[in-house]
């Protein structure tokens, strides 16, 4: 029986509510007990976390592995493994691989090399219809026998009634809709709307584009009945729409990037492509209805929305470049500034990337709760460090926050009871 | 923004855009280009300024006359100089902008003047460029077109002789027009008094109050009293996407007549960036009428874009006082 002691740490477990210097002890990849263990147990290995945080390894809603398809971007293999050196246990993957996570054949190919990476875990996503097109389901209940965590089209679905078939057939699957609203006739430029893309002569987004779709959704999702999450909402009307609809009791829950909590469209100065990111970063306004929405529990979750690109894609004028942000690296730091910045306590901060994207997911992760798989995080709250490309771990360094200074740095990252070792080969 | 425009002197090292631009330059660039109008005159129209530097005209969009005004500027400073006109459809086919650009710098060029229908690309190259090498931007999608702006100014100047007390009307397509925003910019800078775009909602860009502008959408309102009539051209593409029922309508309600132009100041001049759509923003009458300096503003574009040249490329000859 493989054993392990987390010794002395600050333990905090959003799910149970527990901040306290204590013991953790894990026996066959299981969380065992916390505190004082059975009478009978040793440990084969033991961490002092003195000093330390010891929280549930970290669940991101949303990473771009790349693979298949793009593999010049990063690999399951590189990516997992760059989750697991930030503290991040588990990984969604969203469907738009190439080839599309639209038959159990891809699912389980990423499900396989994921498990022969032995990095952070992973779920892959469902295509909601065949290669994305909006036009046939996907075969969602097959998917789902191949370990889809739940289903999303990640491009946009033009057609209603396909819409409302695929809604309607997710929830007969039992499959929550992983839902990006965006109502594509609105979304043809390349930054939010407003003064910042007049000044740049860019084509702007406006707010419409994404609650157009968010009044849609919402309602055939209260005809259809299916569970859905909204993934990084980026404006605050939109956050009002969904708190309007939980107060109605529809099943409904939402992330936001972590990345749109701290930037706005006015970071785009200069035509820093690194802040090129779909959803657009907002007006200041709309950050500060996101960081509200979160706080008052309308926003569940926070996710990193990683998108690692090659250097070249984001060498070009702006809106030539590639949208996304490699942001495995500053999800579990970013989370931590967020608590410094809004003063809430790291047990509330926490939950935001553990036990709340784990019940979006319907897993038994993002807890120590005794008998869950033992995936945790160790990390030094009070350990300074600045972003570089040296450091990333993520094969993409597109990054608007290079240079930035953070506080947090991850120490040990656990996953099924083992002491994930990020430098294996 | 545009900080990377200027020198540690604070000159002009690559000329990007009006917007940052401190007053003492933009006057700088317009006594420049004035002592240049009369080189323009002579029958040997020629200065040494630029002698033995090549200039690249590197246009990724089609331009006739922005592309031949450069060209002239530059021989006229006796550089030579390269014509590129890139088809966007087969630059796509693989190279890049940046390996174009180390490519072209490869030749040892001494400045780029590039136009290009991304915002931001002039700006883009400015940051990539080899330090030598200076950028001049002649348009970057709907974000600035600065020696239009310049040419503008100079030709307001020439009539008005004072930018304070001036009341000056942009109409038309502002939300795609590069002209607009840096005539906006220039105006601004430059103390005019009320600077108005006028022109439908579906043409007006979200929050351009804040450059410091007030908004009309009637035509008759917008010119009231005005001094100076900017009159930006109508692409017909705008039909397409829904932004305009027609041309005719588009003419009826915003194209400049006699009877509207009655409303504006009895000695205000209309101008035009060219090329013109008779019958679609401006009635002939108009364009060929005895306010129109339409010609003029050509003219004039070649003294602006010598002063932008030597003022960034020439071994700062004329002297003139410093900018900040």
């Amino acid at each position: 029986m493989a054993t392990l002691s987390i010794l002395e740490g600050r333990v905090i477990d959003p799910a149970s509510n527990l901040d306290s210097v204590t013991n953790v002890h894990i026996a066959d990849g299981k969380i065992l007990a916390i505190g004082t263990p059975p009478t009978d147990f040793s440990a084969e290995q033991q961490i002092n976390a003195k000093n330390q945080i010891v929280c549930p390894g970290l669940i991101d809603l949303s990473v771009r592995l790349c693979e298949p398809g793009a593999e010049h971007k990063g690999t399951i293999l590189s990516e997992t493994r760059a989750a697991a050196a930030n503290g991040i246990t588990t990984v969604c993957c969203p469907p738009d691989t190439n080839p599309v996570i639209d038959t159990p054949a891809v699912a389980e190919l990423i499900q396989k090399r994921a498990t022969e990476a032995g990095m952070a875990k992973v779920l892959p996503l469902a295509a909601m219809t065949q290669a994305l097109k909006g036009e046939q389901l996907a075969e969602i209940g097959r998917l789902k026998e191949a370990g889809c965590i739940g289903v999303s089209n990640v491009l946009p679905i033009t057609n209603t009634q396909v819409l409302r078939h695929a809604y309607a057939y997710a929830a007969n699957c039992e499959m929550t809709v992983f839902l990006q609203p965006i109502e594509p006739w609105l979304s043809k430029g390349c930054i939010h709307e407003g003064t910042i893309s007049t000044r740049l002569g860019l084509s702007g987004i406006p707010e419409t584009a994404e609650t157009i779709a968010v009044a849609r959704d919402l309602l055939l999702i209260e005809m259809t009945g299916v569970r859905a999450h909204f993934c990084r909402l980026s404006t605050a009307r939109a956050v009002s729409m969904i708190k309007e609809a939980q107060a109605k009791g529809l099943p409904v829950t939402a992330d936001v990037s972590a990345h749109h909590l701290f930037l706005t469209d006015k970071d785009i100065k200069n035509y820093n492509s690194q802040c090129h990111v779909s959803p657009p970063l907002r007006s200041h306004d709309d950050k500060t209805g996101l960081r509200e929405g979160l706080l008052q529990g309308n926003i569940n979750a926070i996710s990193s929305d990683h998108q690692p690109h090659e250097a070249d894609a984001k060498l070009s004028p702006f809106a030539m470049t590639a949208s996304g942000i490699s942001a495995l690296d500053t999800l579990l730091p970013l989370c931590l500034r967020f608590a410094e910045e809004m003063q809430i306590d790291l047990t509330t901060a926490l939950g935001y990337v553990t036990h709340k994207p784990a019940q979006i997911l319907g897993i038994s992760a993002g807890t120590l709760a005794i008998d869950c798989p033992a995936d945790l995080c160790i990390f030094d709250p009070n350990s300074h460090w600045r972003l570089t490309p040296d450091n990333m771990q993520s094969l993409g360094h597109n990054s608007p926050f290079l240079n930035s200074e953070f506080k947090g740095k991850v120490s040990y990252t656990i996953i099924n009871g083992q002491i994930v070792d990020i430098d294996k080969e | 923004m545009n900080n990377i425009q200027l020198d540690q002197q604070g000159r002009l090292k690559h000329f990007l855009g009006i917007e940052g631009l401190k007053r003492p330059i933009l006057i700088d660039i317009l006594n420049t280009a004035a002592s240049f109008l009369s080189i323009d005159a002579k029958a040997v129209k020629k200065a040494p300024i630029l002698r033995g530097k090549t200039i690249i005209n590197l246009f990724f969009e089609p331009s006739t006359r922005t592309r031949t005004t450069f060209e002239l500027a530059a021989k006229r400073l006796s550089a030579d100089v390269l014509n590129f006109n890139i088809d966007t459809s087969s630059s796509s086919k693989g190279e890049t902008l940046i390996d174009m650009l180390h490519n072209l710098e490869a030749m040892h060029c001494d400045m780029f003047i590039v136009r290009h229908k991304a915002g931001g690309a002039a700006y883009f190259m400015a940051q990539h460029v080899a330090p030598h090498i200076h950028i001049i931007n002649a348009g970057d999608g709907q974000h600035e077109h600065p020696t239009q702006a310049m040419l503008d100014m100079q030709t307001i100047y020439q009539y008005k002789k004072d930018f304070a007390p001036l009341q000056v009307a942009i109409v038309g397509d502002i939300l795609h027009s590069r002209v607009a925003r840096s005539d906006i910019h220039a105006l601004t800078t430059l103390g005019a008094s009320q600077v108005r775009v006028v022109g439908p909602k579906t043409l007006i860009p979200k929050g351009i109050e804040e450059l410091g502008v007030k908004v009309f959408n009637s035509l008759k309102t917008g010119l009231r009293d005005v001094d100076v009539v900017i009159m930006l051209r109508l692409q017909r593409e705008r039909m397409q996407s829904a932004l305009l029922p027609s041309v005719f309508e588009y003419f009826q309600y915003y194209g400049l007549t006699e009877d509207v132009l009655a409303v504006a100041h009895p000695e205000a001049i209309v101008m035009h960036p060219g090329p013109i759509n008779r019958g679609v923003e401006i009635d002939s009458t108009i364009a060929d009428g005895k306010r129109s300096v339409i010609l003029q503003q050509v003219s004039n574009g070649i003294a602006i874009r010598m002063a932008v040249m030597a003022m960034t490329l020439g071994s700062r000859i004329p002297e003139q006082k410093e900018g900040q």
